[in-house]
């Protein structure tokens, strides 16, 4: 690290659970971001500022006026540009020593197995069932760790899913796929504020994946009611049918 | 057997309460419990239910005492 990264990352070099060792750990880190919206907004701006040094952000979108009341990475002149490249805009701005792969493009497929293999840590920020269901598989496969938020209306839920290790449930333990697909922002509203804590959040857990410190919240569902400031968990246990990752080793 | 039941975020805003005592004559399933609550609103598809807050799914069996809370699923990003 130079002087201007010393000096840049210091509030965090001196927390003892982190230091130099941990800040270079999130330097080398290399992050995937599904989603350039609510949640992928904050993710990707304290992951930038914490100072991840690799980060890339799939997302097919263009901004919408609509958006900025809550996707805080898009700004009212980035009104009509893609997410992936507004995002890229402005976390370049905020931290140059960030290389920031953006990718307009709905991440799925081959791409997406290639994407998530190659990242240390996965953030799903994205907004619908089938996404999720497909990154959950491919974070299966790849025993990639898995941060997953959510948010609609003033609630939120974030977990931690850490496959094949310490017998980790995944989200298709937590979520089966048989139900209807479910109503999203546009339909239900959503409160600024909620995506913004559970996105930050998601960036706290994945940080702490990197650096191995703490407890995150594998085996655990944080379900917070921003309305009546009510944030509970409940207990996850992996499932022994589960068709994602029932059939896996424990180790 | 009496079965504390809870509901949170906006399943609580929609059925207008955030809990009941059930009081139950024989052991009965989540899915039961809540026919036996909300016996005019089909149980939403999907959702979440902790019973004891440990995850639980539709068929579990609730033992007296226990306390079972219904959470409205997110998907939103």
């Amino acid at each position: 690290m130079n002087d201007n990264q010393l000096l840049r990352y210091s509030r965090q070099i001196m927390l003892p659970k982190i230091e130099v060792d941990g800040q270079q750990k999130l330097l080398a880190a290399k992050v995937l971001i599904v989603g350039a919206g609510g949640l992928g907004s904050p993710a990707s701006i304290y992951l930038a500022a914490a100072g991840i040094g690799n980060i890339t952000i799939y997302d097919d979108d263009v901004v919408d006026l609509s958006n900025l009341q809550r996707q805080i990475a898009h700004h009212t002149p980035d009104i009509g540009m893609d997410k992936a490249i507004s995002s890229q805009q402005t976390l370049n701005k905020l931290n140059p020593d960030v290389n920031v792969n953006a990718v307009k493009q709905r991440l799925a497929g081959e791409q997406l197995d290639v994407e998530v293999e190659k990242a240390d840590v996965v953030v799903d920020c994205s907004d619908n069932f089938a996404t999720r269901f497909a990154i959950n598989t491919a974070c299966v496969r790849h025993k990639t760790p898995l941060v997953s938020g959510a948010a609609i209306r003033f609630e939120g839920q974030v977990s931690v899913f850490t496959p094949g290790r310490d017998n980790s449930p995944c989200y298709n333990c937590l979520y089966q796929s048989d139900g209807e697909e479910l109503v999203n922002c546009a339909t239900n509203g959503v409160v600024a504020p909620i995506t913004g804590i559970v996105g930050s959040i998601q960036a706290l857990e994945a940080m702490k994946l990197i650096l191995g410190i703490g407890e995150t919240l594998v085996g655990k569902l944080l379900l917070i009611d921003g309305l009546s400031m009510e944030i509970n968990s409940m207990n996850l246990k992996k499932n022994p049918t589960c068709p994602s990752c029932g059939g896996m080793g424990v180790t | 057997m009496s079965i504390k039941v809870r509901y949170f975020a906006s399943l609580k805003e929609d059925l207008g309460r955030s809990e009941d005592i059930l009081e139950t004559a024989s052991l009965l399933t989540v899915r039961q419990i809540w026919q036996c609550a909300n016996p005019q609103q089909t149980l939403p598809n999907p959702i979440l239910v902790a019973v004891n807050k440990d995850y639980a799914d539709l068929e579990s069996l609730v033992n007296d005492g226990d306390e079972v809370a219904f959470f409205p699923p997110v998907t939103g990003g």
